[in-house]
């Protein structure tokens, strides 16, 4: 079943908070992985494979770099997960 | 004083080892003759020929937020921990630059490890064949390879004259120190944060110095495991940790009014030229590392009163440290209150030299030489050849200039001696 917005950031907050240590509540959708979640381009790979693994969803190296904010990687999310 | 023979003084000490999280606890721990040797209560350990080893008192994970430990690799947690100690000991309040007492262009940083990243390289190895290539971890480069922990150090305290890493399996620690000590003589650097860190037990290394009949099998008396001298010593024991001193320049550590706990008074080196794991049975190299010791310092054997020895409690190695020491010596070995801290430690590979400078240097700074611990019948080729500090902590002379030396050998025929002196 496909997960829904509210899900999906849900999900990017525990996989950021996991990874970055950044606190749940302070990920939300115009945050920057970057420049606000402490989330640095070797890290950001670790981002993406889990949510492809919690979301079932393919993400290319090539998409990464677009994926600049969590609401980019949740719209994308909605958009692509099977 | 021209600058490239300058003194070089010790400002700063920590550890984190399998007596305890800092430098105090573990020196605590080696006068207390407290053994940090356990069982191996891990899964794997099961199937293994050798089930006991020397971990670290406090997990890293305790003391090192949980985002900053996941991208760093055991032995550089470790190393991390002990060069923050010893950068705070030496009375620095923020990296280099944002303390203004230092500048980073005048900072080193020397951490040497055995074996590099081991755990990192094989853990993930397992990721790749589990759960295939997209979940191997993309820090895992950074994380195994050997320089990690230096470079984490020298990020951590903001070194920007250098930072290295000597390899020389168990000599990688002294070696570390022995290069800081050549960069702040030579005018390289003012400050340099040096030691060694290992952090190898995992399957893997542990069957591989089991088969090699290196480590001790004496899985039912795991405390009496590790017994340097003793004759019925069986080899060594695994430890794990990390031992960094900060080594300053006196004239920069004057300046700052900086406490100074030792003198780090220089290094000999050599290599034995004999065998790729076998230590030459007379001593021959550690003889000219001792020798190049003498000839480079301004040493006098007269003042040395302790030597941490390498003395690992293998059968062989223990011994031709000793015949060394004499064959250099002569009389004067009369005086040397030897200890064997492994005996409490384990061998904690690439840190033992780490650690044990610390140790060297705190038994100068407190006049007190650890004990060795476990021995109960001392090996007569032992006995005739150094005085060796058993069971009991001892004394030192109170008065006057007192040295020390700290001996580290590794697998290659390297040989790395230190010498401290009381200031």
């Amino acid at each position: 079943m496909a997960a829904t917005q509210e899900e999906i950031v849900a999900g990017l907050a525990d996989i950021v908070n996991e990874i970055a240590g950044i606190p749940v509540e302070d990920v939300q959708l115009d945050k920057s992985f970057t420049d606000d979640l402490d989330v640095d381009s070797l890290s950001m790979v670790e981002v993406v494979v889990a949510a492809e693994e919690r979301f079932d969803v393919k993400i290319p190296d090539e998409d990464v770099k677009n994926l600049k904010t969590v609401g980019d990687a949740t719209d994308y999310i909605l958009k692509h997960q099977g | 004083m021209s600058p490239t023979n300058r003194t070089v003084v010790v400002t700063g000490i920590g550890a984190t080892t399998p007596l305890g999280g800092d430098a105090a606890s573990t020196w605590e721990g080696l006068i207390a003759g407290k053994s940090g040797v356990k069982p191996l209560e891990q899964e794997w350990a099961a199937e293994q020929a050798v089930r006991i080893a020397a971990p670290v008192a406090v997990e890293p994970t305790e003391v090192i937020p949980r985002p900053q430990a996941r991208r760093l690799d055991r032995s550089a947690q470790f190393a991390l921990i002990a060069a923050k100690e010893a950068w705070a000991d030496a009375g620095f309040t923020a990296p280099a630059g944002e303390d203004s007492s230092i500048d980073p262009d005048r900072l080193g940083a020397v951490i040497a490890s055995g074996i590099g990243g081991v755990t990192t390289l094989l853990d993930q190895y397992d990721v790749l064949k589990e759960k295939g290539v997209r979940r191997v971890s993309p820090h895992t480069v950074p994380m195994l390879m050997p320089n990690g922990p230096s470079a984490n150090v020298g990020l951590a305290v903001g070194a920007r004259a250098g930072v290295h890493t000597p390899v020389s399996a168990c000599a990688s620690g002294a070696e570390a120190i022995g290069y800081a000590i050549e960069m702040i003589r030579s005018g390289r650097a003012d400050v340099v944060v040096a030691g060694g860190t290992e952090a190898a037990i995992h399957p893997l290394p542990i069957a591989a110095f089991g088969n090699m009949m290196a480590m001790s099998k004496n899985n039912d008396d795991p405390q009496g495991a590790s017994r340097p001298y003793d004759i019925g010593r069986d080899g060594f024991v695994l430890g794990e940790g990390a031992g960094v001193v900060v080594l300053e320049s006196a004239e920069h550590a004057a300046k700052r009014g900086a406490r100074v706990y030792a003198e780090a008074v220089g290094q000999g080196i050599s290599a034995d030229g004999h065998d790729i794991v076998q230590p030459e049975p007379e001593g021959r190299g550690i003889s000219h590392a001792l020798q190049n010791l003498l000839d480079n310092t301004d040493l006098d054997p007269a003042e040395i009163v302790h030597v941490n020895a390498h003395a690992t409690s293998t059968p062989a190695g223990d011994v031709a440290e000793l015949k060394a020491l004499r064959k250099v010596f002569g009389d004067d070995v009369d005086h040397f209150a030897v200890s064997a801290t492994k005996s409490m430690t384990g061998h904690l590979l690439g840190g033992a030299g780490g650690v044990e400078s610390v140790a060297t240097v705190l038994a100068l700074y407190h006049r007190v030489a650890p004990p060795t611990i476990n021995l109960e019948n001392l090996d007569p080729e032992a006995e005739s050849n150094a005085d060796i500090v058993r069971g009991e902590a001892r004394k030192l002379p109170v008065e006057g200039r007192i040295a020390a030396l700290n001996d580290s050998f590794g697998f290659g025929g390297h040989n790395v001696v230190l010498a401290f002196r009381s200031v």
